[in-house]
C-alpha cells in the first residue's frame, strides 16, 4: 500500500514524511529504453500466452463438460497441477526440462511457462461457463437444421462468449505481473516484473520502479475487474426455466 | 391416410437400464399423437429416438417409409419443442424464429413475411424485436413453436411443452395447440404425463409403462375400454373386483357375490387365461346412488364410509353389506343433488354395459 505513495512522493529517498507531490518519476519512465523493450516483451508474452492458454482451456472444458473418455479426470489434475504447485517449483522443473531437451532460454520458453500457468484459470472459467450452457440449446440448433460446426459458431460460442473475455483478460494480467516463472526461463529477452527487480540493485532508481510498479498494480486492478464483470455475465441456465405468466393472446388460425 | 412415422421393434439401452423396450408404433400423417406414460416410462427417450438425439440399439425408425437410421437430427423433416422450450437467450424473437432459415434461400421479403406469418400464427405479431430475456413462459412455448412450425417439418415433437405453464394458461393452450395442429395439417408427436391432456389433445393415445406400450387406442376407447388393469388405474380412478367365470362361451358368464350374475360380452374383455378367474373394472362414475327409500332389482346397499370433495364432485367409499367389499362412488354435484354423511345407509346400481373385464 505504501508503494504508491512512495511513487508519488518528491524525495528520492524512501522515508517518511513525505516531502511534497511529484510526477517526476513517472515522467523519467519515459526515457528508459530497457524498460521500454522489457514492456515490449511482457507485452508479447502476456498476449500470446493468455490467447493460448484460453484457445487450450476453451477446447479441455468443452471435452470435459460435454463428454466422457478414458483418463478424463487423471489428465484433468495433471493441467491443474500447476494452480497448487509452488511456482518456483514449475519454474525450476520447466527450466530443467528446456536444457535437457536443449533448447534455448528465449520469449518463447516465457509463453510456454505462462501458458501452463494460466491454463488452470482457464478451465475454471470455462467449465463454468460451458456448465451453464443447456444441452437443450445445442440440442435445439441441431434440430432446427444446423450441423456441429454451425451450432458451436451461432450458439455456443456467442453464449461462453463473456468467458472467453473472462479467461483473456485474468491471464493476460497473471502473465504480466507474474516473476517467478519469468527470471527462471527467461534468456536475454526480460520481462517487466524480472526488469523491475533487476533494478533494486540501483538506489537511485528505486522511485521510478516505485512508479513503474504503480501503474502496474492499476492496470492488473482494471484488468481483474474488467473480466469479473465479463465473468458474471455469462448466461446461466435458470434464464431458461424461468417462466412468469402474462396474458397471452389466443393463437390465430390461418387457414392457407 | 398413410402411415407416416413408422417405429419398429426399437429397443434403447442406457447403460444397463432398457429404457425403450421393443416399441412398435405406427403413427398417421396428419393425427395428433401422445405418448402417455408415468415419468421414467421411456416416453421422452422415445421420442428423442424419432428426433434422432438418440441412436437405437436395435430397431428402426421410418418416416416417410424412408430409414432414419444414421440420419442426423439436422437432416431429418422433424422438429422439436422443448420442455424448457430452450429459446437461445442471445437472440431475440426474430431471431429465434428465423433461425432454421439460414440455410434456406430466400430474399429479404420472403424471409420477414415467413417470420410474420409464423408469429402470426403462435399470436405474437409485432414482438419481433422482442429480447428472449423479457418473455413470459407462455410466449416463450409460443416462439419455440413458431421456430419449429417455420420449417415446415413433416413431424412436430412436442416433449412436455405444457407442464411448466401453470393450470388455466396450460388449458388455454391445449385447446389452442390442438386448433393450430387442425389447422397447419402437420403431424404432431407429443409426450406428456398427464391424462386429461393426452385425452383431450389426441386422436390417438400409446400409454407406455416400463420401456413397453402396453396400448394404443382412440382416448374413448382408453378411457372406455382399457386393455389392462395398469393403464385403467393410470387413466382415471377404476373400481377392481375378484370374480368367477361360470361359463366360457360367446359371452362370459360371471359371478359375483355383490353383483350377482352378469354377462361380459367379448368386446368387453381383455386378455387371455386359462383358469375362471377375472377381474373386474367398474368406472366410479358408471355407479349411481339411487335416491333415498327407492329399492329396484339388482340394487347393491352399503354404507358411506368416506367422503372426499372436489367441488363439481364428490367421491364416496361405500361398504358394502355383504362380504365389506370397498366401492369408490363419484357423484355429480348438480341440481337438485343429494349430499350423504359418513355412515348413511345408501342403495346404489351399477352399470353393467361398462364393466370392462381383465383375464389373466
Amino acid at each position: 500500500m505504501l508503494l504508491p505513495i512512495f511513487s508519488f512522493n518528491k524525495s528520492q529517498i524512501i522515508a517518511f514524511p513525505l516531502t511534497g507531490f511529484s510526477l517526476q518519476w513517472f515522467e523519467t519512465l519515459l526515457y528508459q529504453d530497457t524498460l521500454h523493450e522489457a514492456l515490449k516483451n511482457s507485452l508479447i508474452v502476456a498476449i500470446s500466452s493468455c490467447t493460448l492458454a484460453t484457445i487450450l482451456g476453451t477446447l479441455a472444458s468443452r471435452s470435459a463438460t460435454r463428454y466422457d473418455f478414458k483418463g478424463k479426470q487423471i489428465s484433468l489434475t495433471f493441467i491443474l497441477a500447476p494452480l497448487i504447485l509452488p511456482e518456483i517449483i514449475v519454474g525450476v522443473s520447466l527450466l530443467i526440462v528446456l536444457i535437457q531437451l536443449g533448447l534455448s532460454l528465449n520469449i518463447w520458453s516465457v509463453i510456454l511457462g505462462h501458458t501452463l500457468l494460466i491454463m488452470p484459470f482457464s478451465i475454471i472459467i470455462m467449465n463454468s461457463a460451458f456448465n451453464n450452457l443447456d444441452v437443450s440449446l445445442e440440442e435445439a440448433s441441431m434440430d432446427l437444421g444446423e450441423n456441429r460446426f454451425g451450432t458451436f459458431y451461432r450458439v455456443i460460442l456467442p453464449l461462453v462468449f463473456p468467458g472467453i473475455i473472462a479467461s483473456l483478460l485474468i491471464g493476460f494480467t497473471l502473465s504480466l505481473d507474474e516473476f517467478i516463472i519469468a527470471f527462471f526461463l527467461t534468456g536475454t529477452d526480460t520481462t517487466l516484473p524480472v526488469y523491475i527487480w533487476s533494478q533494486f540493485r540501483f538506489p537511485k532508481k528505486l522511485p521510478t520502479t516505485m512508479a513503474l510498479g504503480t501503474i502496474l498494480i492499476f492496470v492488473s486492478l482494471i484488468l481483474l475487474s474488467i473480466s469479473e464483470y465479463y465473468r458474471r455475465r455469462t448466461y446461466s441456465k435458470d434464464f431458461v426455466l424461468s417462466t412468469e405468466k402474462e396474458p397471452t393472446k389466443p393463437i390465430k388460425i390461418n387457414k392457407d | 391416410m398413410s402411415n407416416q412415422v413408422q417405429v419398429k421393434d426399437v429397443i434403447k439401452n442406457f447403460d444397463q437400464v432398457r429404457a425403450v423396450d421393443g416399441v412398435s408404433l405406427e403413427i398417421e400423417q396428419g393425427q395428433f399423437f401422445s405418448l402417455l406414460g408415468p415419468s421414467g416410462c421411456g416416453k421422452t427417450t422415445l421420442l428423442r429416438l424419432i428426433a434422432g438425439f438418440e441412436v437405437p440399439n436395435s430397431g428402426d425408425i421410418l418416416i416417410d417409409s424412408k430409414s432414419m437410421d444414421g440420419v442426423d437430427p439436422n437432416l431429418r423433416p422433424t422438429n422439436m419443442v422443448f420442455q424448457n422450450y430452450a429459446i437461445f437467450p442471445h437472440l431475440n424473437v426474430e431471431q429465434n424464429v428465423a433461425y432454421g432459415l439460414r440455410k434456406k434461400k430466400l430474399t429479404n421479403s420472403e424471409r420477414a413475411s415467413m417470420i410474420n406469418q409464423a408469429l402470426d400464427l403462435v399470436g405474437l405479431s409485432g414482438l419481433n424485436e422482442r429480447s428472449s430475456n423479457a418473455l413470459s413462459g407462455g410466449q416463450k412455448q409460443r416462439v419455440a413453436l413458431a421456430r419449429a412450425l417455420i420449417l415446415k417439418p413433416k413431424v412436430l415433437l412436442l416433449d412436455e411443452p405444457l407442464s411448466a405453464l401453470d393450470k388455466k394458461l396450460r388449458e388455454q393452450m391445449q385447446s389452442e395447440l390442438r386448433h393450430l395442429q387442425k389447422a397447419v395439417g402437420i403431424t404432431f408427436i407429443l409426450v406428456t404425463h398427464d391424462q386429461e391432456e393426452a385425452l383431450t389433445m389426441s386422436d390417438k393415445v400409446a400409454v407406455m409403462f416400463d420401456g413397453k406400450v402396453e396400448q394404443v387406442a382412440s382416448p374413448r376407447d382408453l378411457y372406455e375400454r382399457p386393455s389392462t388393469q395398469r393403464v385403467a388405474s393410470f387413466i382415471g380412478a377404476m373400481n377392481f373386483i375378484e370374480c368367477k367365470v361360470l361359463e366360457k362361451g360367446k359371452n362370459l358368464k360371471i359371478r359375483d357375490s355383490v353383483l350377482g350374475s352378469f354377462d361380459l360380452s367379448k368386446e368387453q374383455v381383455s386378455g387371455v387365461s386359462s383358469n375362471n378367474s377375472i377381474t373386474i373394472g367398474i368406472r366410479p362414475e358408471m355407479i349411481s346412488i339411487l335416491p333415498k327409500g327407492s329399492k329396484i332389482k339388482n340394487s347393491i346397499s352399503g354404507k358411506v364410509s368416506d367422503i372426499s370433495y372436489f367441488g363439481e364432485t364428490t367421491y364416496y367409499k361405500i361398504k358394502c353389506d355383504i362380504d365389506s367389499k370397498i366401492f369408490n362412488i363419484s357423484a355429480q354435484n348438480s341440481f337438485g343433488h343429494v349430499d350423504y354423511s359418513i355412515g348413511e345407509k345408501i342403495e346404489f346400481k351399477i352399470d353393467l354395459k361398462s364393466i370392462v373385464g381383465f383375464l389373466k
